[in-house]
């Protein structure tokens, strides 16, 4: 509970850290055995589990089960197709949702209030269910490439990119935003003879930063752990994304120090980055909660 | 609000277009799809043409019978018993195979049975994989929501003291939460495993060897009840900070009257907290519940589905029949069933948290 004072007394506040450090205990400890394991060979690995040495250093630490995992898939290649599809997508959703909330928030248009209004009760659609038949008409789409015009958008990068680039809630995280932003200074630039895309690149945009961190935050999480969906789309080598490839170290008898380290390889940049930007990470899930 | 400034059809149009556009054929084209496709027999790559099967598609997935059996009786009235002494039962079979009697009954197989006085009860499905799937779901979603949801709530509690370092705290508690799920399932595997799993050696070592080693993923008894518990574990961090967001909204003014009325713990979270919680309650409720009807990954990485179909889901299903069977309508009448139970459910939800006046 909030405590109005700050409340420092001897017994009581050891007993406090001591609940808080257990609980994180509990959190921490799988993501430390995966980083310890990741470094002893498959022997060692399994033998480790026995005792308190599974989350420690100890023993035959190499880098081997890295090397060795690079030997077995092309994590290489996997890793680009997630950095590019995560990117891409992160990149073009907050440009075109955010001209979309604009267009909702400071313009008055026909069928406004109709369109943003089906875009909001989007949102009580779960992607599951609509995955389905999502796979039937991306099979079908006609694509535009450098061989000419091609039927179908299975096995590519943009089945994996188009369909996520607009979406219900970064388009209601934007509009929540610009709604609060003071209209006089909107006025202020009319007034002045300022275009509407001056407006939004020169006004609106430079005052959105933390909707934008939240929004990148939230797309960032859902396209890197992306998985039914390119499961479904990507059959490909050429194309998939890390968490599809992890089927090549989990369907193969079980070299677990191998699986660690590819766990490990694609878990610790994201961990990292979380880290590093751990306040505005949480800061963009509380916003989804503030206005609901 | 928008009055005030100016009204232009073609650049609003120009502006909200694309996202409009891309919204309709990825999201709302698909959701029509779903609805249309599950009257149709509609496979991914097919050289028949598509037909209108209206309901059957339904039919053949919810389809249930009750039927109920007297037992055996000899030529004199008396029930007929087996060797141990159990009353004997017509076969099943002869009810459900080709009996012009009991049409209803045709293709349908035992789900579970019990006894009722001297007759027994059977449970009829036509689809028994996809109704334990729903069984399945649901037990997910009804353990999953009240205690993930209470847990999030402890933690928020917990993280809001103003302590020296809590910010670790929270930053370590939320960690999971931007791990992946299938990264988070693997390695729970091997939690789990029967053999030289961490969770055995931990209840060995806590019980001095006392308790037996259980392959918590490979038993139809604690399959579910392992994956509940590892979802639970990967996402409370989520829902805490939900929580943290709504608890910093209530005035400290409120929490010093309290104290100056010498409110105990209890009282005061009682009367002072959880009043100001009520939206944030029903937020993180809906959310969680959603979530939970969309369980896949987990049952992907970690058992398939079994052992003997005990951790069959709903989406596991849509997915092994539309993309794995190619069964296209198949995958979609599951799908519209699915968004219908979430609707429902999120309905009532909404009606018993209401605001009552």
């Amino acid at each position: 509970m909030a405590a109005i004072a700050p409340d420092n007394h001897g017994l009581r506040l050891v007993a406090r850290y001591a609940v808080l450090i257990l609980i994180a205990v509990i959190f921490i400890f799988p993501l430390i055995f995966m980083l310890m394991s990741s470094l002893k060979p498959d022997q060692q690995l399994l033998t480790d589990t026995e005792s308190l040495r599974a989350f420690l250093p100890v023993g035959n630490i190499s880098l081997d089960n890295y090397l060795a995992a690079f030997r077995r898939a092309p994590v290489g290649l996997f890793v680009f197709n997630s950095v590019l599809v995560t990117g891409l997508t992160v990149l073009l959703s907050l440009v075109v949702c955010s001209l979309a909330a604009f267009a909702f928030v400071f313009i008055d248009w026909r069928g406004r209030e109709l369109v943003l209004t089906l875009i909001l009760a989007t949102l009580i659609v779960p992607f599951e269910t609509i995955a389905i038949p999502l796979l039937l008409i991306s099979a079908n789409l006609p694509w535009i490439g450098l061989e000419g015009v091609t039927r179908g958008w299975l096995n590519s990068y943009q089945v994996q990119i188009v369909p996520f680039i607009a979406d219900g809630l970064t388009i209601f995280l934007f509009v929540q935003y610009f709604k609060d932003l003071p209209g006089e200074l909107i006025e202020a630039a009319r007034v002045e003879g300022a275009s509407w895309g001056q407006i939004y690149r020169k006004v609106v945009m430079p005052l959105a930063g933390p909707v934008l961190a939240t929004a990148a935050i939230l797309k960032f999480l859902t396209m890197y752990n992306q998985y039914l969906w390119p499961l479904m789309v990507v059959q490909q080598e050429q194309y998939r994304p890390v968490m599809v490839g992890l089927q090549y170290f989990f369907q193969l008898n079980r070299a677990w120090g191998e699986i660690m380290a590819y766990l490990s390889l694609i878990t610790v940049p994201v961990l990292a980055f979380y880290l590093f930007l751990q306040r505005a990470f949480i800061a963009s899930i509380a916003s989804t909660g503030v206005k609901g | 609000m928008a009055s005030k400034f100016i009204r232009s059809n073609r650049i609003g149009w120009l502006m909200a277009g694309p996202a409009a556009l891309l919204m309709a054929i990825f999201v709302v084209l698909p959701f029509v799809f779903a609805i249309g496709l599950s009257f149709t027999n509609q496979r991914l790559i097919s050289p028949n043409p598509t037909q209108f099967v209206g309901l059957a598609n339904y039919e053949q997935l919810l389809g249930v019978g009750v039927l109920t059996l007297e037992p055996e009786r000899d030529n004199a009235g008396a029930v007929i018993r087996d060797k141990s002494g159990a009353l004997t039962y017509p076969a099943l079979r002869s009810f459900t195979r080709n009996n012009a009697d009991y049409p209803q009954y045709d293709g349908m197989r035992e789900w579970f049975s019990f006894d009722m006085g001297e007759s027994r009860v059977f449970l009829l499905g036509r689809d028994i994989v996809f109704l334990k799937a729903i069984v399945n779901t649901v037990i997910f979603v009804l353990v999953v929501a009240p205690v993930q949801g209470g847990l999030a709530l402890g933690l928020a509690l917990l993280i809001n003291q103003r302590l020296r370092g809590i910010n670790l705290f929270r930053a370590i508690y939320f960690m999971p939460v931007v791990v992946s799920i299938v990264v988070v399932s693997l390695l729970w595997r091997f939690i789990y495993d029967g053999n030289s799993g961490l969770l055995n050696n931990l209840l060995g070592a806590i019980t001095f060897g006392a308790f037996p080693r259980i392959d918590w993923l490979g038993n139809p008894g604690t399959a579910l009840g392992s994956i509940i518990a590892m979802s639970i574990w990967q996402a409370v961090g989520f829902h805490m900070v939900i929580w943290l967001s709504g608890l910093q909204t209530i005035s400290p003014t409120l929490y010093e009257a309290a104290a100056i009325e010498g409110a105990s713990p209890w009282q005061t979270f009682r009367y002072v907290t959880w009043p100001g919680l009520r939206n944030t309650a029903v937020l993180v409720l809906i959310v969680i519940t959603m979530q939970a009807f969309s369980l896949f990954s987990q049952i992907d990485v970690m058992t398939g589905g079994g052992p003997l179909d005990s951790t069959q889901t709903i989406v596991f299903q849509a997915v092994e029949r539309g993309y794995g069977k190619q069964d296209i309508s198949g995958g979609s009448t599951i799908s519209v069933v699915l968004f219908v139970i979430v609707l429902t459910i999120s309905f009532i939800q909404r009606w018993l948290t209401r605001e009552k006046k």
